[in-house]
């Protein structure tokens, strides 16, 4: 029996019981749709961390002082040298280091912001002007800070958009005072949203001078009396770069600190941070789509089931067919192919459902998290090929009983 | 064509062993026609099925146009019949999902079956029903499920026809139109035909009459003058007309 006729022999098969076939393949339906829309859901939550990583600023080295420095802990191995805010512009002669485009130097400590009756518990965040560029965080309203604000230890601050809207409401907070540690500081301007799940934490913090930051609010001080600073946001030229600028910032660093040993610090990169993420959100995708597959193993169990009753029910179809002179190979195909349409044909109902479903949940917002998924061809082939093959596979069992079927039994069948 | 010698056939029925066949010697020439009559339990379906290629023996030998077929294997079988045997069924054994065309169509599935439509159209109008190719079976009467069953069986030019009761379920007029397309085909076109049959009316019909009981064959005669089934011309008149 040739392939068309065998699909023409299992399609009229199906047809002649459309109920059973629809209820056998909503498993599958519902089994591929479910896998489809959870992976989805899952790319999407890959995808919107890293775009988001990648829209805090493109080709990026972070500058982190070493473990000996780290934690606060000083002269540990007889390096007393940590990062500091002269190390982070040394990084910017062109001389040493050409790659190097802009660096945006950071001191983070939290407290206090009050303002008024209300105050709230935040991350304070030393920068220089640079920040802005080299972070990518825009200003909603006011300004950021400028050079000389750094210059004179001002004691301004940047709010971020939470940060604005828990201390000042609907109110315009730029040109306002809110206390930090005691200290009266006016507000300059506000940060936009950076919105989102994943670093909404950006909007919950106050940006202030570093040198402020480290004069003014840090507990500690550095044993040379450098500006100490807790990284360094590297803005490389290109991403071509990154290489050169990595070794260029160690041979400048390891100048200045004078180091022949060890490195009292470290140089990471954003895609590192990236892939990072995505190994985990990778296996988080990766469980989605086990358990929804679980449904999937339920339907081509169903469909096992309902092509054993078929064959038994069809007994007769199948001595005649014998008779005529049908041999194994050509009943063995005729049900298998039948299994497997029927699955696929749930798959390709799935598929649709799937992406319908996907589509519905993109930017919706759900119990506070915005859902974004993303959709892709290679799982559509994926959930095509899985509902194929669970057919051919739960179809062999039942395929290979009616092929087996000696001709004048199944021809005597009532 | 036929060469039966010293046919057995042992079922296992449980623990016991029944023979249905105990050593059936038989011949049949090319262009016969034949009934095998025998009452029920008499091993004359037993015969059929292994003349039919639907079983093999247990012992003894068959050929099947001077091939052994008793000891092939199931694929071999298939073909055999495929490519020989037409069947024809006292229950017709049509699919009722299928129509007249595609159930004359369904022995083209298997092996050759090029030109499946013109082929299965030629052997419809050769029982007369060239204008019922497109009704279920349930949309026909048993005379003409009957004649659909003989289309299919004469489909792939059969040297052999292989009969089972084909009248058992029919009235006298569709009895003598099934007989009628049978000696036709028969007489015009020279094939072997077998009808295991109980009825003495039908088995008038044939040339030659082999009787089986217990699994033996007890009596082999010839008709002198076998009966013509007359209805066949006007069957076909009224099926073209």
């Amino acid at each position: 029996m040739n392939a068309l006729a065998t699909l023409r022999t299992a399609l009229s098969s199906i047809g002649a019981n459309k109920l059973r076939a629809g209820l056998t393949l909503l498993g599958i339906v519902i089994g591929v749709a479910a896998v489809i829309s959870l992976m989805a859901i899952g790319r999407g939550a890959q995808q919107a961390i890293t775009s988001r990583i990648e829209s805090l600023g493109t080709n990026l080295l972070f500058v982190r002082p070493g473990a000996v420095s780290e934690g606060g802990v000083f002269g540990g191995l007889g390096s007393a040298s940590t990062l500091t805010l002269d190390d982070a512009y040394a990084l910017l002669d062109p001389g040493f280091a050409p790659s190097v485009e802009a660096v945006a130097p950071e001191l983070s400590s939290s407290g206090q912001i009050v303002a008024g009756r209300k105050n709230t518990f935040t991350q304070i965040l030393g920068v220089t002007p640079e920040y802005q560029f080299v972070r990518n965080f825009p200003v909603g309203s006011g300004q950021f800070i400028s050079a000389a604000h750094v210059r004179n230890r001002s004691e301004v601050a940047v709010l971020g958009s939470r940060v604005a809207e828990t201390l000042f409401g609907f109110r315009d907070p730029v040109g306002q005072t809110v206390r930090i540690s005691g200290r009266r500081f006016t507000v300059l301007g506000v940060l936009q949203s950076q919105g989102g799940s994943a670093l909404g934490l950006f909007d919950d913090q106050v940006i202030v001078p570093i040198t402020t930051a480290y004069y003014r609010l840090a507990s500690q001080r550095t044993v040379q009396g450098g500006v100490a600073v807790q990284t360094v946001n590297v803005q490389v030229r290109s991403g071509d770069a990154m290489d050169s600028a990595l070794q260029e910032i160690a041979t400048v660093l390891r100048l200045r600190h004078r180091i022949t040993g060890e490195d009292d610090f470290t140089v990471s990169s954003q895609q590192e941070t990236i892939e990072t993420l995505e190994e985990t959100t990778n296996t988080f995708v990766v469980f989605l789509g086990a358990i929804a597959s679980i449904s999937l193993l339920v339907g081509g169990i169903g469909i096992m089931n309902i092509m054993l009753v078929s064959v038994t029910e069809r007994t007769r179809e199948i001595g005649i067919r014998k008779a005529m002179g049908a041999r194994r190979r050509d009943i063995l195909f005729q049900f298998v192919s039948e299994a497997t349409l029927l699955s696929l044909g749930g798959g390709a109902a799935g598929l649709v459902l799937g992406l319908a479903v996907s589509r519905l949940l993109d930017d919706r917002s759900l119990g506070g998290q915005s859902f974004q998924t993303v959709f892709s061809g290679d799982i559509a082939i994926l959930a095509l090929v899985v509902s194929g093959g669970i057919g051919l596979f739960f179809g062999i069992y039942p395929a290979m009983r009616a092929a087996r079927l000696h001709p004048i039994d199944a021809l005597r069948y009532e | 064509m036929i060469e039966l010698n010293e046919v057995t056939k042992v079922y296992q029925m449980g623990t016991v062993e029944v023979a249905a066949l105990r050593g059936v010697s038989l011949s049949i020439d090319d262009g016969e026609l034949v009934a095998i009559m025998g009452p029920s339990g008499s091993g004359k379906s037993t015969l059929m099925n292994v003349i039919g290629c639907l079983d093999v023996p247990t012992s003894g030998q068959y050929f099947l146009e001077g091939e052994e077929v008793g000891r092939l294997g199931d694929n071999r079988l298939a073909e055999i019949r495929n490519r020989k045997i037409g069947f024809v069924f006292q229950t017709y054994n049509l699919l009722p999902r299928l129509t007249a065309l595609a159930n004359v169509e369904l022995p083209l599935l298997y092996g050759n079956g090029r030109h499946r439509r013109r082929r299965a159209l030629q052997a419809l109008e050769r029982v007369g029903l060239a204008d019922r190719v497109g009704h279920r079976p349930t949309e026909l009467s048993g005379g003409e499920q009957q004649r659909v069953g003989v289309a299919r069986a004469l489909v792939k030019d059969p040297s052999l026809l292989l009969t089972d009761e084909p009248t058992g379920n029919l009235d006298s007029r569709s009895s003598e139109e099934i007989m009628a397309i049978l000696q036709h085909l028969n007489r015009e076109e020279g094939i072997t035909v077998i009808i295991v049959t109980h009825d003495h009316d039908i088995a008038a019909h044939t040339r030659r009459i082999v009787s089986v009981l217990d699994g033996k064959v007890i009596g082999d005669e010839r008709v002198k003058e076998p009966l013509q089934a007359a209805v066949a011309s006007d069957a076909r008149d009224e099926a073209s007309g």
